[in-house]
């Protein structure tokens, strides 16, 4: 009876809705390509968060399921480091701004949130497709000036995040460049080979299939950096400027 | 089957996972509510492992080359150990291809492999928990557009609580550390 309970008092508190915006998806030059050669892939529709998960929206999540609380985590869904700068299981502080996006959360929890809302992580995919984009075009990943944005972000060391809010990509989506790095839903599928500069020789006893995965575009840095990043982590794992947003499928 | 999935829901809300009755350890593999199905059509969670240490390591059935060297791992790891030993270790394996590995398919690879009843198991769970699961056994895998799955290959050894306690991603060939330390694992209790 009490998970009953509990079960219904989940379902009304879900009841709330965040913003997300369409995104068309089709046909699209990955850094990842399809058939780990060449190939481009397509990309269904689908909605995403407008803006990253902020810690208010994360608070409100783990005040309604003790088990995401930084305690209260088992370890196995997420490390020591879970939360570590708010200033206790369901309480800000002055470390964690309400409108700043949540970091340090891992894969578990993020997804965790997301399939409380109905939703789930975007794929790497989608979110390439979505953060390709800028305030006028749906492909800014040619342009120089784009890439020397991203990457002179990625050089600034240690500073303090930024609210929610930035400028909004023709999709109306926003912050998903400059602010921080994102979790994906299939994050462990974005395999490099420590070394894949000989792509005519794979690794088949490590990796099964086409062999290790194989990067088109490889001057497009900024991009690669997002990858390496990602296919660094654990699930559990959980970084200073690591945060998420939630995608659905469908229009 | 249903009765497990909802036995999943209620982990995931609750939060409070057990094993025979005994709370699991924090950093317990089995505390994932995964739904799998073997390949006689059972259903089972994760946590109904507990008990007996377990190999456990992902495959698809498809798959030409790597897959079938994983079985052929698992079992040499298996045969390096002692007899009083051996009848202690289960052996699971999950498919990343949930499409095409129906329980069907698992049966007929368990036939074609010449599997032993008394330890293994080959199994599917649906595509987001085929994620999930890879996730807490740290293996990286991408399916490709032809059909194929790219996977990184990791045997995984979980003491009787669910805690990854070894692995190796030696294929083909017995190592030597890792059988040490399944013994270990199956001699403390």
């Amino acid at each position: 009876m009490k998970n009953a309970a509990l079960l219904l008092a989940v379902a009304t508190f879900s009841a709330h809705a965040a913003d997300y915006v369409a995104v068309h998806g089709g046909t699209f030059a990955s850094v990842l390509p399809a058939d780990d050669k060449a190939a481009d892939v397509n990309i269904a529709p689908y909605r995403l968060r407008s803006e990253p998960v902020t810690n208010a929206e994360f608070l409100a999540f783990v005040t309604a399921h003790p088990q995401w609380r930084r305690t209260q985590t088992a370890r196995v869904f997420a490390e020591q480091r879970y939360l570590a700068h708010w200033s206790d299981d369901v309480t800000l502080g002055s470390n964690a701004a309400p409108d700043q996006p949540v970091v340090q959360v891992s894969w578990f929890a993020a997804q965790a949130f997301c399939e409380n809302e109905g939703a789930r992580l975007p794929t790497w995919n989608e979110w390439e497709f979505a953060a390709a984009a800028d305030a006028t075009r749906g492909d800014a990943r040619k342009d120089p000036a784009w890439r020397e944005a991203m990457l002179a972000w990625y050089a600034r060391p240690n500073q303090t995040l930024a609210n929610i809010g930035g400028v909004p990509n023709v999709y109306g989506a926003r912050d998903l460049q400059g602010l921080i790095w994102e979790w994906v839903d299939d994050f462990n599928a974005l395999l490099v080979a420590s070394d894949s500069r000989d792509q005519n020789d794979p690794d088949r006893l490590k990796f099964c299939g086409a062999g290790a995965l194989n990067l088109r575009d490889r001057e497009n840095y900024a991009v690669l950096m997002r990858v390496a990043m990602l296919s660094s982590l654990k699930a559990a794992d959980t970084t200073a400027n690591l945060g998420f947003r939630c995608a659905k499928p469908g229009n | 089957m249903f009765r497990h999935a909802m036995f999943g829901v209620l982990l995931a809300f609750c939060g409070t996972a057990t094993v025979f009755g005994a709370e699991l350890p924090g950093d317990s593999i089995y505390r994932l509510p995964v739904a799998l199905v073997d390949q006689d059509g059972r259903g089972f969670s994760l946590a109904d492992r507990g008990g007996k240490p377990q190999l456990v390591s992902m495959f698809y059935t498809s798959c030409q080359y790597v897959c079938p060297l994983i079985v052929e791992t698992m079992k040499k790891t298996q045969r390096a150990l002692p007899d009083a030993d051996r009848a202690k270790l289960q052996v699971l394996l999950v498919s990343f291809d949930p499409t095409r590995d129906t329980p069907q398919r698992l049966h007929e690879v368990y036939a074609e492999r010449h599997l032993d009843k008394s330890s293994w198991t080959l199994a599917r769970t649906e595509t987001p928990s085929v994620r999930k699961l890879a996730a807490v056994l740290d293996i990286q895998y991408r399916a490709l557009a032809n059909g194929e799955v790219n996977h990184s290959t990791a045997l995984v050894l979980l003491d009787a609580q669910g805690r990854i306690v070894a692995r190796t991603d030696k294929l083909g060939e017995i190592d030597p550390d890792f059988v040490a330390a399944v013994q270990s694992a199956l001699r403390t209790r």
